[in-house]
């Protein structure tokens, strides 16, 4: 199924500039293959050496941190919406 | 005259030129400021800075703007309050309050990373700054931004303390309250300034506001006579402030202006909202995201960005954490009162009832010289505390009415401090 994925500036160079784009996959971990498929190297940037989602790296489904769901086994729905964003402090 | 080099990677080690610039393009690490410590070395000393403005731009050399300072000429330089009866109450011998809820001109440490991030944007050449703020990032970025005649945007959670959304709404900016908690408005945040170009001074700004943090710690090893202290406890939300602490505590030994006595560092987070603490204690340095529920709305981040380098650093440091529940911030917003004459904001609270925590359980030893950093004011946050104090007695105005009242009261002798 097709969801939609918001690519933060970092990454846009894999994206031909694109802010957004269409994915296919039925969990966040899929999602990140068929990213890898049709940019290749972003997927390096989003996951280290293991697999696992990066440190500095939030990834979330309609608005949520996937790290309150499944990570990457979290599912998907046809017209979900991924935004990869850069973790950044601040506050008070 | 600048001694940046330019910006690198804290993760893999990339280097940037200096830009508005925060996360590293391969890794998305955060990016830290590079300087040139031999020139600084050189170039200062504790003579020419004591000749210097009390403001925080009198360690210049040690924060990353090229020119001339422009914003926050007056902020910074917070007292350093011998604190006698909180020291005598918990049993120590050598006790200070740092008190950054008098800091110009919006009574938070947040006056610090501001004026640098500011600074910084106006030599980018951006017209328009904003935040993504839990309340007293907003009221001074707010602030700076009407003084320094920049355009201003800033973005807080629903359901702020009226004094945090009024005490940013006054300075004329465009305040937006997004429907969720800080790390909503964080994620969105970063997100629009992407899309719209400002300077957001805690998101593309990062690595030159969270440098302005260091100035707390100069300013503590200054008033100490140009010494570390042993202990420091300060609160721990987004994961700024530690950090930087220690940084700048090692920056002041290598550049000879303190020798390397050793600062013991300790993390204090509410109950309600320990993602730091609750890593600490378990010996781990991943952090765990949680939804913050406690009344310390100030310091409610419930995914620290920076969480992991507090650990490292109070692991670094010797230093410990702890966190308290939101009655023991109460009491600890009520006993700084009582005892010293401050009146803090709940993540101030956290402050004072965590260092109470760790000097009783024996972490912090009781004939060292202990700092608690102060960050944020108490008139910002009457809600936390309107039911937890006396209210007033009302009579009438006369003699008859007072007498008869004074009769009805105790009267509890206080303690003098020493020296008075």
């Amino acid at each position: 199924m097709a969801v939609k994925v918001r690519i933060p500036t970092p990454l846009r160079k894999f994206t031909q500039g694109a802010d957004e784009v269409s994915a296919q996959g039925n969990n966040v971990k899929a999602i990140v293959e068929d990213l890898e498929k049709h940019f290749p190297g972003i997927k390096e940037r989003i996951c280290d050496e293991t697999g696992k989602v990066r440190r500095f790296v939030n990834v979330y489904v309609n608005g949520d941190d996937i790290r309150f769901q499944q990570n990457l086994e979290t599912s998907l729905k046809e017209g979900d919406s991924i935004s990869i964003v850069p973790a950044i402090a601040g506050g008070y | 005259m600048s001694f940046v080099l330019g910006l690198q990677c804290r993760e893999c080690g990339q280097e940037y030129p200096k830009q508005a610039l925060h996360v590293c393009e391969n890794c998305f690490g955060p990016l830290e400021i590079v300087y040139d410590y031999e020139g600084i070395k050189r170039a200062i000393s504790r003579e020419k800075i004591a000749a210097r403005e009390k403001n925080l731009w009198r360690y210049r050399e040690l924060l990353p703007i090229d020119g001339e300072p422009t914003v926050g000429l007056y902020s910074g330089f917070t007292p350093l309050v011998r604190a006698h009866r909180l020291g005598a109450l918990l049993g120590v011998k050598e006790l200070y309050i740092k008190d950054d809820s008098v800091n110009h001109p919006t009574f938070s440490y947040k006056d610090r990373v501001v004026s640098v991030a500011i600074s910084k944007a106006i030599e980018f050449g951006f017209d328009t700054v904003s935040c993504a703020s839990t309340g007293n990032l907003a009221n001074s970025v707010a602030a700076h931004a009407a003084k320094a005649g920049l355009n201003c945007y800033v973005f807080i959670p629903d359901g702020l303390e009226q004094g945090k959304i009024i005490g940013s709404a006054i300075y004329g900016p465009k305040t937006v309250a997004i429907k969720g908690n800080y790390d909503d408005v964080n994620r969105l945040c970063s997100e629009i300034g992407d899309k719209y170009g400002w300077a957001f001074v805690n998101v593309n700004l990062r690595p030159y506001y969270a440098e302005g943090a260091k100035t707390h710690g100069f300013e503590v090893a200054e008033q100490l006579g140009w010494k570390l202290p042993k202990h420091i406890v300060v609160a721990s939300a987004g994961g700024t402030i530690l950090p930087k602490l220690a940084k700048g505590f090692k920056e002041l030994v290598k550049v000879g202006l303190v020798e390397d006595t050793g600062c013991k560092i300790y993390s204090a987070q509410a109950s309600g909202c320990a993602p730091i603490i609750n890593a600490l204690k378990k010996g781990t340095d991943l952090i765990s995201p949680v939804k913050p529920n406690t009344i310390a709305s100030s310091i409610a981040i419930g995914n620290p960005a920076d969480g992991y380098y507090v650990i490292e650093a109070v692991r670094e440091s010797g230093g410990w954490g702890e966190s308290v529940t939101d009655d023991e911030i109460i009491e600890g917003i009520k006993l700084l009162a009582r005892t010293e004459g401050i009146f803090t904001e709940p993540a101030g609270g956290t402050e004072v009832a965590v260092a109470r925590k760790l000097i009783e359980s024996g972490r912090i030893p009781r004939n060292e010289s202990i700092v608690i950093s102060i960050t944020g004011n108490g008139y910002k946050t009457l809600e936390t505390v309107a039911h937890s104090v006396e209210q007033p007695y009302t009579i009438n105005a006369t003699l008859e009415n007072f007498d008869e009242l004074y009769h009805q009261l105790d009267h509890p002798a206080r303690a003098r401090a020493v020296g008075i």
